[in-house]
């Protein structure tokens, strides 16, 4: 983890510990090409899955990976992004206001921060709770948090409760025109560039480092006069509203949000992707997500069940591949911290 | 609300409180005593009600169903303590996160092998099929009411084995000092597998109690488990009395959050009591360590 810790603005350092994450972004910058080319638009939709996941996974992995806080919620947090677009949207179409005081609106300039402001609000909310405790209690905590939000949007008939929401009005993005697959999968990869960029930055900053203490050995932390539980509670709304941005491109990619996307499996598969790739790596999820998804796709060709082999899968990677898949990749990569304890 | 309604949900939360016990009770002294995050502990609930299910196909008695279920579901606990879980007690929490998460995916998995898709049918024992006139013009269902009778003598038997005997005192033991517990002769080893399998046995208990109320099917697990991690949270993790407390109090809680409050907030009403609770005490009400 030299890189994490060192000064800012090594830019060959950078380069030597990044060239994999250059390399699966430029690859993920031909998916539409591909698409083209093998004529098979189920490429594009696959890859935006990918790209999104991948951003929510890596707003996880800065408080799991660097904070040692394993939240359970995030799929609740990125879920209150997307259902602010979708609930913003409906109001758009259907000319009435938000709460009675709020003008619905269908463009992602305003929607997207909107969905970041909601959710980072929404994770320092339940954070001030939930970083009142530690460990154990911490992961249930932020477990039990999620499910309050899946609750939350099921009852919420006006927006569709169970069945969900969708966006019937055209969404744009300052102005211009979004709807095609190719487009919007290029504004979802050039978001996961932006977040892996300033979440690398804030990692190599005083800020990340001193969240990385945290993680190690917070009673140091408190004792040289800085106190943890401030720039945890900041580091979970930053990756709160990470999550919720995630959650706001899911939505619009989809044109419609239930529920189901914020129940706490979707919490679970975020840690998978983030672990399966690598927490001691800003991008390290982004593999992870990539190679989730992928199997979510092509397992399910070859056996009915392919869910017990992928839990199958997640166990030999806890038990075997502790790094994650960086591991192999570029040799031994230690992971920052052990997490939770 | 009329005095009849109010009894017959004060019933039905009691009812839920000692369904979570019996589930909160194996979650909390899993990770009281090991230490270990279960978050498979609802796929041994499913377990049991498959398990009844299918012993009653073949018998047509439920009351046949009841020990073999338990048992059974106490033996897949036992294999999958010894096979995996074992090695994860030293771990991190991230670790038993995933490893129990994986767990999930594969046992939802075995059990769409085994039994299929399609709710499997699990009707309550004949004699208990009406309906109990009680106090007051309240009519409840007998079956609820024995589902709240069994549960109530299981938390009393296990304050008893708890507090009262040779084996809960090594229970104890083990969640308060478990360094000093295996240092004192403490077979530690043996008593984790016991607790482990006792507390499956205990999900299944309540899984098969629950399948012919709502129904066996898979995933049924896993809301009751959320719940049951609150009922541990706020007990104080590792305390089979704040388990009980808690799990009292959120039952009769969620029944009468849903029943009085407008849906979205009702449904929010026991999150919200658990950030209370932990607002004002972060280790939960009857706090072991420490």
């Amino acid at each position: 983890m030299a890189d994490t810790i060192a000064k800012p603005g090594g830019l060959s350092v950078m380069l030597r510990v990044s060239w994999p994450i250059l390399l699966i972004l430029a690859l993920l910058a031909f998916a539409p090409t591909l698409s083209n080319a093998l004529d098979n638009p189920f490429l594009v939709r696959l890859f935006t899955r990918a790209v999104i996941f991948a951003m929510a996974a890596v707003a996880l992995n800065f408080v799991l990976g660097f904070g040692g806080l394993v939240s359970l919620m995030h799929g609740g947090l990125a879920g209150i992004g997307a259902y602010a677009v979708a609930i913003m949207a409906f109001h758009d179409y259907d000319g009435s206001k938000f709460l009675g005081v709020f003008p619905g609106t269908s463009d992602l300039a305003i929607l997207i921060p909107v969905a970041m402001l909601a959710a980072g609000l929404g994770a320092a909310l339940t954070g001030i709770v939930a970083l009142r405790t530690s460990g154990a209690y911490f992961i249930m905590i932020t477990l039990a948090f999620n499910q309050m939000l899946y609750y939350f949007f099921v009852a919420l008939q006006q927006y569709g409760g169970d069945d969900g929401l969708q966006i019937l009005s055209n969404l744009t993005l300052a102005g211009f025109d979004i709807s095609r697959r190719a487009t919007f999968y290029y504004v979802a990869l050039v978001a996961l560039c932006a977040e892996l960029f300033f979440f690398s930055r804030v990692v190599a900053s005083r800020f990340g480092t001193i969240l990385q203490a945290c993680a190690q050995n917070e009673r140091r932390v408190t004792a040289i006069g800085i106190p943890p539980l401030r720039y945890k509670l900041a580091a979970l709304a930053i990756s709160g509203a990470a999550a919720g941005l995630a959650g706001a491109l899911w939505a619009s990619g989809q044109q419609f949000v239930s529920p189901s996307e914020l129940s706490w499996d979707r919490s679970g598969d975020y840690i998978v992707m983030a672990v399966l790739g690598g927490t001691g790596r800003v991008w390290g999820p982004v593999l992870g997500a990539v190679v989730f998804v992928l199997l979510e796709a092509f397992l399910p060709a070859w056996t009915q069940f392919w869910q017990a082999p992928f839990g199958v899968v997640v166990i030999l990677i806890v038990v075997f591949l502790r790094g994650g898949l960086i591991d192999l990749m570029g040799g031994s990569l230690a992971r920052p911290t052990g997490g939770g304890r | 609300m009329t005095f009849s309604l109010f009894i017959e949900q004060l019933l039905n939360g009691v009812q839920l409180g000692v369904m979570l016990f019996l589930m909160a009770a194996g979650l909390t002294l899993v990770f009281g005593i090991m230490n270990l995050i279960n978050l498979a502990h609802g796929s041994l609930y499913m377990a049991g009600a498959f398990f009844a299910a299918t012993v009653f196909q073949i018998s047509g008695s439920f009351l046949l169903a009841v020990p073999i279920a338990v048992a059974l579901t106490a033996l897949v606990g036992g294999v999958v303590e010894r096979a995996v879980l074992r090695q994860f007690y030293a771990r991190s929490h991230l670790d038993q996160v995933l490893v129990t998460f994986g767990l999930i995916l594969v046992f939802n998995d075995a059990v769409r092998l085994i039994w299929g898709v399609v709710p499997v049918p699990l009707a309550p024992p004949e004699a208990l099929a009406g309906s109990v006139h009680l106090f007051g013009g309240v009519d409840y269902p007998a079956f609820r009411l024995a589902i709240l009778g069994v549960g109530a003598l299981v938390a009393l038997g296990l304050y008893f084995v708890v507090s009262h005997t040779r084996i809960g005192m090594w229970i104890r033991a083990g969640a308060s000092n478990r360094p000093m517990a295996s240092a004192l002769g403490v077979d530690v080893e043996l008593v984790f597998s016991l607790v482990f399998s006792a507390g499956a046995g205990l999900a299944g208990l309540a899984g098969l109690m629950a399948g012919p109320i709502t129904a066996v099917q898979v995933g049924m697990g896993e809301p009751i488990l959320i719940l049951a991690l609150v009922v541990t949270v706020i007990g104080g993790i590792g305390s089979i009395r704040g388990a009980f407390v808690a799990a009292l109090m959120i039952g009769v809680g969620d029944t009468f959050g849903r029943v009085l409050l407008p849906p979205a907030l009702g449904s929010m009403a026991i999150f919200m009591l658990m950030a209370a609770i932990l607002a004002w005490r972060p280790k939960g009400l009857f706090p072991v360590h420490g």
